[in-house]
């Protein structure tokens, strides 16, 4: 065969004369790296890099069959899942890569953090690398748009509430995001163009103009602790670095970004051929109203955060948050880019990651199971546990069918089911005295209602009467010390409800 | 190396101008491509005028523009004293918007001819809310806002009572205005309710009094 192998070189020839790309791509692809950064921890962009790819790639395969129209696009996803062959397939790679790219995407920030990678002279490397994180969730946002289910039509609902309270601006914001005075076609075409025009030409420009200043600055060599880095001689001593332990990208790094890169493929092929396509939900029709909205993973800790913060600090917190954080990521380079990069010399870096960290997965959490939420149907669906019935008055089992037809079981849970927006009830009357209960129910408070207007008085003392049974493990009931001292000079306190 | 070198004509002798000329022509040339950039500029200048009319475009309406008066039905639909949910098709819709066209709406009949509409729309953050005839509250399934059955804030997140369509009532017909979606920018006044349900006021002024521990620290009545 060296016949064949003669001619493909006299191939490759003849388009190396006219393109002149493969010998700076060779020297590119070889150049020295200092030794001590071919490591496991430096995979996470290069895996980043192949995430999008496979994204680019399945996003045209899946805009062969997709119809951006408000009216279809939710039957041409149910007729990709169902009557176009593999494109269940197809979508769910599309989707759990898009959530391995955000996972990839923010441990690689992370890492570099931790690393100070971001110190001089990469600080441009690293605002453009906050540019991307903000380019991929605004991937996601967008993608989980075109899915246009039901999430994504309240959800929709949800940003231009969130966007209408921007002052001044905010009913133009509004429109402009809306594109028309409703959620509706002009809605979906808006964000395919973003999706599929604006935000990947930008997000691969500025992969472009990343990548090349990380072959240009040299990749960051390990951590030392007490190696300084100093803007007058930096470059000098990482140049002497490469100088004396120099080992070409590829193939002596490289390999380990590729084995990492291929796992992580597998990863996202195995998750879509376990778990298959995310959704789509529901049809986008808002006469459906029997629903609960809920973004997608990504965005589950803003969900919890807008639940849990009080509402007069909603709005500032809602627009100055995000300017005051993505101010702090890009200014970060800036004023911190020199000194000490290994992390056992910047214990306030650490301890920021690992509460961010932390912050992060905790909302997350909360908003897979959304406590705040009151559920629907639990006033229909989870019936009293038989035990509370046991040895109850008429009066009182009447008060039990009071708390099932109030709806008071959509956020306060009873043995174990039911909403967790209120206390659960099990144990109530150990906490509060019969008197307690009767204001709350009557006047609400805290986070409660009133039912002044929702119950008569027999249904009143029904209810009250059943709730001043429940004293979980047999505790004894709660008692109103104040009458006790009052009571006291005249007849000995009694218990206020008889077991 | 360079394959263009092969095919120039090596024979032809280069003509040497004189510096002066040389210099003469370039600044003349820089000129001319300075004056391109300023064409260009122009160009770009008034394309952008088009451009950017087209992309606000969806902005600069009117709101009340897309407001018109749209029937919900006769009053013989709407019990005295119930609260129901009612679809309407939005009077601006273009034709490929599908179901998203039709919007839903609360409508509660207090009595004879009072009547209050209100938006589908939470005033937190727009989720659907529901209507519980048996405790008298709407729901909402989001972040767990509730209101009053008169759409007064009840607790949770909201920090208004729910948005309310205006609405007439000509012959025997029950009309909304409605066109846009209600969101904080173009509802932002807070109304008080058309109709105040006896002592609602009051227990509000009592509600402070006692407060068991809420689920969340944070989240406060
Ligand atoms: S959207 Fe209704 S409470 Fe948040």
């Amino acid at each position: 065969m060296p016949g064949l192998k003669q001619r493909g070189l006299e191939l490759y020839g003849w388009f190396e004369q006219r393109l002149g790309l493969g010998t700076p791509i060779i020297e590119m692809a070889e150049h020295e790296v200092p030794e001590n950064t071919s490591s496991w921890w430096y995979v996470f962009g290069s895996a980043a890099t192949v995430l999008l790819v496979l994204q680019v790639m399945t996003g045209v395969l899946l805009a062969l069959v997709y119809e951006t129209s408000a009216s279809h696009a939710w039957n041409s996803l149910q007729f990709l899942d169902h009557s176009v062959k593999l494109g269940w397939f197809l979508r769910a790679v599309h989707g759990w890569g898009s959530d391995f790219m955000i996972a990839v995407v923010l441990v690689h920030m992370a890492q570099v953090f931790l690393f100070g990678a971001y110190k001089f002279p990469r600080e441009l490397t690293w605002i453009i690398g906050v540019g991307l994180l903000l380019l991929t969730l605004g991937m996601a946002f967008t993608g989980q748009v075109l899915r246009f289910d039901q999430d994504a039509y309240w959800g929709l609902g949800i940003g231009a509430s969130i966007v209408s309270r921007v002052p001044i601006i905010g009913g133009w914001l509004v429109d402009m995001m809306l594109g028309g005075p409703i959620i509706a076609g002009p809605t979906l075409t808006r964000f395919f163009a973003l999706h599929v025009f604006v935000i990947p030409g930008t997000l691969l420009a500025m992969v472009g103009l990343h990548v090349w200043m990380v072959l240009r600055l040299g990749i960051n060599d390990w951590p030392m602790p007490g190696r300084v880095v100093r803007k007058s001689t930096y470059v000098r001593e990482y140049d002497e670095l490469t100088k004396k332990t120099g080992i070409p990208f590829v193939p002596d790094a490289a390999w380990k970004d590729a084995i990492f890169a291929a796992a992580i493929m597998l990863s996202v092929i195995a998750c879509a051929l376990i778990f298959g396509p995310f959704g789509p939900t529901g049809q986008p029709d808002p006469t459906i109203i029997q629903t609960a909205p809920k973004p997608d993973f990504a965005f589950l800790w803003i969900y919890a955060v807008l639940a849990y913060l009080p509402p007069s600090l909603e709005t500032p917190v809602l627009f100055i948050a995000p300017v005051l954080g993505i101010g702090a990521m890009l200014l970060l380079p800036l004023i911190g880019g020199e000194g000490e990069k290994h992390w056992s010399r910047r214990p306030v870096a650490v301890l920021m990651l690992a509460v961010i960290a932390v912050t992060l997965g905790v909302f997350t959490r909360l908003g897979t199971y959304t406590p705040w939420s009151p559920i629907m149907e639990a006033w229909t669906s989870d019936p009293i546990p038989v035990a509370y019935l046991h040895n109850r008055t008429p009066l009182e089992r009447q008060g039990a069918i009071v708390l099932q037809n109030k709806q008071c079981r959509n956020c306060h849970s009873v043995g174990g089911a039911g909403g967790l927006r209120g206390p659960a009830l099990d144990a109530i009357a150990s906490r509060m005295t019969e008197d307690q209960i009767i204001r709350q129910v009557l006047q609400g408070g805290g986070n409660m209602p009133a039912y002044g207007n929702a119950l008569n008085p027999s249904e009143t003392t029904a209810l009250v009467r059943f709730l001043a049974t429940l004293r979980g493990n047999d505790l004894s009931p709660a008692i109103d010390a104040s009458r006790h001292l009052a009571d006291s000079s005249e007849t000995p306190a009694t218990p206020l409800t008889e077991h | 190396m360079d394959p263009m070198e092969q095919n120039s004509q090596g024979e032809q002798p280069v003509r040497a101008e004189p510096d002066s000329v040389r210099s003469a022509k370039h600044s003349r040339r820089a000129f001319l491509f300075k004056l391109s950039l300023a064409v260009n500029g122009a160009v770009g200048a008034v394309l952008a005028v088009p451009i950017i009319g087209y992309l606000l475009g969806p902005a600069m309406k009117k709101g009340s523009s897309y407001n018109s008066w749209i029937s919900l039905g006769s009053l013989s639909d709407f019990p005295e004293g119930e609260t129901r949910l009612v679809n309407y098709r939005n009077p601006v819709t273009t034709s490929w918007d599908g179901q998203t066209g039709d919007i839903p709406c609360w409508v509660r009949r207090v009595s004879g001819t009072t009547f209050q509409v209100f938006a589908i729309n939470c005033a937190h953050l727009g989720c659907p809310v529901r209507w519980f005839a048996q405790s008298k509250l709407f729901l909402c399934p989001c972040h767990g806002g509730a209101y009053y059955a008169d759409g007064a804030r009840a607790s949770g997140p909201p920090e208004r009572g729910l948005f309310e369509y205006e609405h007439k009532v000509s012959g025997d017909t029950l009309m909304i205005s409605a066109g846009k979606m209600p969101t904080l920018a173009n509802q932002a006044r807070v109304d008080t309710p058309l109709t105040q349900i006896d002592g609602t006021d009051a227990t509000k002024r009592l509600m402070a009094l006692e407060r068991p521990e809420p689920r969340c620290g944070s989240c406060q009545g």
